[in-house]
């Protein structure tokens, strides 16, 4: 009985708790619902077998609608691959690892500027990092496609600029936006007491950003720039939208060539997305094992 | 601005005010600290310990008073704050060891850098410096790697190696393993009888009664009580005093 008083007087237990102190509330999401993760791991499994249903059954609807078998389309798409493969995908990887090293070099200046105590440096390289972290790439490239000339005059000579180029610069400015943010946030996970020690040091504060702060933050940016990296590689069949050369253009024309059999369409593509499968997968897997080995240690 | 002269406080804190935010954490603190003296602030947490040495080497600012270090005047808008801290070393109560540098290059690198003194000698001196805090065979470990209790110790190396005129310590032992206390303490001891002009922050009253020449208690932002270490523990004056030392005595 006594207990049990007890435990009536308990606030929050045995009757409503009232209090003036902060108290944390569970977290309740502001728009409700489930999230997108919750969503997702909700659905049954066999989800993705009703999804893929089309693809697998699609070699015997073609089998049965046309001469045009499916033993003919993937003999025709073998006689494209070494063509697919070096002119088409390799060119993608060269897209992909122009577009990274101008969006790395042009992020991590952007993300310095971000921790800059100036002012006139800080607001302006946060607008740039937002503005193009929040938009679709593909409307980027459109911009850039369109808004930049196609040459240029340099002392009376004329140098035309290739659309790829154009595509590796549209492409590096989502890239930039979030390498920016990556270095921003790894600088200001690295405790404020580091600072304090090497400015009580004497260091300045250059030696201590250069010396002290950012080779700390290095392994920590790794995992998040390979996988940028990653989504950036499998961004590039966006160029095809502005004619640039590579895998699904010249997918799209070795299929026009082959009369467009519409049986041909899956052969080729999924050749297309089985190498960025091949390519981008390893990537994935040595990201995750990072990410594991550099979880931060204090 | 007169020079300053063995005569004088190395340390002089006039009638300090600090304010963070609305919020005022030293109302009007005074404070002289001789040439080779061992001075230990006690107090209550929250009690502004803390604040006050971290102003004497400039990493909080004051809005009120004087401070001197040395002849430096701390709030001279155009004051020199590298210069000053080269002559004033600090230890933190969390080490903050460089976690990418080895044990001696933690040591060597604040004087290559910013004294821009030679390798060779840097790299000896830091030698001695290790053995000095008996720690000569972890040169090659990684922060990581060690007790906090060795790294303590490097952190107080690290400070030394700028051959600093004075030496803050925060709370050095309050995060250590109680059996890691001692080696921490006996190597402040050593700087002490060296003759290094020590101002501590601390909990450890049996060490700040063997090693302070003079002990300040503070509370709530003033100075309520200072004096021998003796005259201090037998005889304190102030109820306030004497209401701590009988909590934690």
């Amino acid at each position: 009985m006594a207990a049990n008083k007890t435990r009536s007087a308990i606030p929050g237990i045995g009757s409503a708790s009232l209090t003036d102190l902060p108290v944390l509330h569970p977290v309740t999401r502001p728009m409700g619902g489930p999230t997108t993760t919750q969503w997702l791991a909700g659905l049954s499994w066999w989800t993705a077998l009703v999804l893929m249903a089309p693809i697998l059954l699609w070699p015997f609807y073609v089998q049965a609608a046309s001469k045009f078998t499916i033993i003919t389309a993937f003999g025709t798409l073998w006689k494209w691959v070494p063509f697919l493969f070096v002119s088409g995908f390799l060119f993608n990887i060269l897209i992909s690892m122009f577009a990274m090293l101008f969006g790395t070099l042009a992020g991590a200046a952007l993300g310095l500027g971000q921790v800059s105590k100036f002012g006139a440096i800080r607001r302006p390289s946060w607008f740039i990092t937002q503005l193009f972290r929040n938009s679709p790439w593909l409307v980027i490239l459109f911009i850039v496609l369109l808004a930049l000339p196609f040459e240029i005059v340099v002392f009376g000579y004329i140098i035309s600029i290739p659309d790829w180029m154009k595509a590796v610069f549209g492409l590096s400015l989502p890239i930039m936006a979030n390498i920016s943010e990556i270095v921003r946030g790894a600088i200001q996970s690295v405790p404020t007491a580091q600072w304090e020690a090497s400015e009580s040091l004497a260091f300045t504060s250059r030696q201590t950003m250069w010396r002290i702060i950012l080779p700390q933050c290095f392994k920590r940016m790794i995992p998040s720039w390979m996988n940028w990296y990653a989504i950036l590689t499998m961004a590039t069949p966006l160029c095809s939208l502005l004619g640039v050369e590579e895998i699904i253009t010249l997918s799209r024309q070795a299929m026009e060539a082959e009369n467009n059999h519409p049986e041909l369409l899956v052969p080729f593509y999924s050749f297309a997305l089985g190498l960025f499968f091949i390519y981008c997968y390893p990537i994935a897997r040595i990201t995750i094992a990072l990410e594991r080995r550099y979880a931060v240690k204090l | 601005m007169a020079k300053w002269t063995e005569k004088d406080p190395i340390v002089l804190i006039k009638d300090v005010h600090k304010y963070f935010g609305d919020l005022q954490v030293l109302k009007g603190v005074s404070m002289e600290v001789m040439k080779g003296e061992v001075v230990c602030i006690i107090g209550p947490s929250g009690s502004g310990k803390s604040t006050l040495i971290r102003c004497v080497n400039a990493l909080n600012d004051i809005q009120g008073g004087l401070i001197k270090v040395r002849g430096i005047d701390l709030t001279d808008p155009k004051l020199d704050k590298l210069a000053l801290r080269k002559r004033v070393g600090m230890v933190f109560q969390q080490y903050n060891l460089f976690p990418h540098k080895t044990a001696i290059e933690n040591i060597m690198m604040a004087p290559m850098l910013v004294l821009k003194e030679k390798e060779e000698d840097v790299r000896e001196h830091a030698r001695q410096l290790m053995k000095k805090v008996r720690l000569e065979d972890k040169e090659n470990a990684y922060p990581g790697e060690l007790s906090g209790g060795q790294q303590q110790r490097v952190a107080i190396a690290r400070s030394l190696a700028m051959s600093p005129d004075v030496m803050l310590f925060d709370e050095v032992t309050a995060a250590l393993d109680p059996e890691t206390v001692k080696e921490v303490l006996v190597t402040i001891k050593d700087l002490a009888q060296d003759g290094m002009t020590c101002i501590l922050v601390t909990h450890e009253m049996g060490f700040a009664r063997e090693i302070a020449d003079h002990i300040y208690f503070t509370d709530n932002g003033v100075i309520v009580e200072h004096g021998s270490p003796k005259t201090f523990f037998d005889d304190a004056k102030d109820p306030r005093t004497k209401e701590f030392l009988s909590q934690i005595l």
